[in-house]
């Protein structure tokens, strides 16, 4: 019991309490009227201009969390499947991998432009966006966990006559599945800003769009609600990643608990 | 009856220079055989051999008159480290060996399951490997061996990572279980006594290339006596066998 509360206070109450700081210094900030409101509007006024747009808000989140799906489903599918492949042909692995990696050195914000100029303003360039995003921590992630499988234990399993598949499905993709929720968790966060991202390039619909807008606007307490708004979505995800990955590796839980010596 | 027979084995890696010469080994049903050795002195690759991971240059591999060499499947093995999949159940675990040779599930886990009490490792079948004691993970090892083939099994130092007490209570368990299910075994060690303890016979394995030196017979009534290390029967067994390493 008493270890469970100091749990709580741990992870729940202290984050709670430096959150609430935060937020008292701001309040008190922009009340003392040291801050102009224009220039940093209060929490308040935050609130009340994401409660007045909430309607149309929800309305551009759904677009942005669809392009974000979408690109996750497929970016998932294209890391999987080149990671395999890269598990399995080591020749394709040297080929492949200096340019996985030398694709990842060009930042997001110098390729959107380029892929909205090629595939027009609808939710294609955002996805496939996404999709480049979302691949790499993929792929990396689940090669380093195939790879990092004890070779005495593929042996064990082919002296049991375990074909190759078989050696895949039972010992290498469950050994690799922490792997892969790092690098789904780095994933899906980043795929909500590179959405956002990409919005903001062209397109006339999701929080991007929205956020583009309201700058010109000059309206920043809208600003401050959606950016709020799209930490608050990337953090759901990041929760839901976590729920997905306890479900699936309920042994995790024991063996953090007690690692006994081999 | 002769159950496993290893006829002029001769292996090398690179073909140059060989592991294993002329190696010749049987295994009679039921029997439990040492092989003794210095590390390094080629008997895991021996176990290799045998198991059929690896192709010998010379030589077969004879499971009840028929040549298994370099095929797997056929032989049961088993290493120091227990090799439990830290993301399966035990009886999961257990159940490995049934389940790649396609036993539906939940047949695999019933079987495996049957024999959790004999083995000593009764109401551990939900557990994962990383709650169970070092020595309890041995012994779900070993009925994933026992599993995997009742025709044979190679041990390699399958108590060597364990405790002092932890192996002497693993040894008891050992041959009580081993006089139950009549396991054809050979075993690896570099620990005299426990070849004493355990075997029937030992094969004393050394130079280079790995040769079997000698042979000695245990002849001793199983179960061992109750304290039977510290007899003098024991002592003579254990100075033959140093006079015969050096």
């Amino acid at each position: 019991m008493n270890e469970k509360l100091r749990s709580i206070i741990n992870k729940t109450l202290l984050p709670v309490a430096a959150l609430l700081i935060v937020l008292g210094v701001w309040y008190v900030v922009c009340e003392s009227g040291s801050v102009p409101q224009f220039l940093l509007p209060s929490p308040q006024a935050v609130w009340q201009a994401f409660l007045k747009d909430r309607q149309l808000l929800m309305k551009h989140a759904r677009v942005t969390l669809t392009e974000t799906f979408i690109g996750l489903f497929f970016g998932i599918i294209i890391g999987f499947l080149s990671a395999v492949v890269m598990d399995r042909f080591s020749i394709v692995r040297k080929m492949l991998y200096p340019l996985i990696i030398i694709t990842q050195t060009i930042p997001t914000v110098a390729i959107a432009p380029l892929l909205v100029l090629w595939l027009g303003y609808k939710m294609l360039p955002k996805i496939v966006l996404i999709v480049l995003i979302v691949f790499f921590p993929i792929a990396i992630g689940l090669l380093e966990g195939f790879q990092s499988v004890d070779a005495d234990t593929v042996n064990l399993m082919r002296s049991m006559g375990a074909k190759r598949l078989q050696i895949f499905r039972i010992v290498k993709m469950p050994s690799a599945l922490g792997h892969f929720f790092s690098g789904l968790k780095i994933s899906v966060s980043y795929a909500v800003v590179g959405a956002v991202l990409a919005e903001w390039l062209g397109g006339t619909e999701g929080l991007g769009c929205y956020m583009t807008r309201v700058r010109k606007a000059y309206a920043y307490d809208k600003m401050f609600a959606v950016i709020i708004l799209i930490s608050v979505i990337s953090l759901l995800m990041i929760w839901l990643t976590d729920m997905l990955q306890k479900s699936l590796m309920p042994w995790e839980k024991v063996n953090k608990k007690r690692r006994l010596p081999t | 009856m002769t159950a496993l027979e290893v006829k002029n084995v001769t292996f090398s890696y690179d073909n140059v220079t060989p592991v294993l010469e002329n190696i010749n080994i049987t295994l009679n049903k039921g029997e439990l055989v040492c092989l003794l050795g210095v590390s390094g002195g080629g008997k895991t690759t021996l176990f290799n051999v045998i198991a059929g991971l690896n192709r010998p240059q010379q030589g077969q591999v004879l499971l009840n008159g028929e040549d298994i060499t370099g095929s797997t499947g056929k032989i049961s093995y088993m290493l120091q480290k227990d090799m439990l999949l830290p993301f399966r159940t035990v009886v999961d675990n257990v159940a490995l060996p049934l389940i790649l040779r396609g036993v539906p599930k939940r047949r695999a886990r019933q079987t495996a399951g049957s024999h959790f009490a004999q083995f000593g490792i009764e109401g551990t079948q939900k557990q994962y490997p990383a709650e169970l004691s070092g020595g309890m993970r041995q012994r779900a090892a070993m009925l994933r061996t026992y599993l995997f083939s009742g025709e044979a099994a190679l041990l390699d130092e399958p108590f060597s990572a364990l405790d002092t007490l932890t192996k002497s209570e693993m040894h008891r368990w050992y041959l009580r279980v081993m006089d139950e299910i009549k396991l054809s075994t050979i075993f690896i060690t570099h620990d005299i006594d426990e070849a004493i303890l355990l075997s029937d016979r030992i094969y004393l394995l050394g130079g280079k290339p790995g040769t079997i030196t000698d042979e000695i017979v245990i002849r001793e009534p199983k179960p061992r006596q109750e304290d039977f290390n510290l007899t003098e029967d024991f002592l003579r067994y254990k100075k033959l066998i140093i006079s015969k390493i050096r």
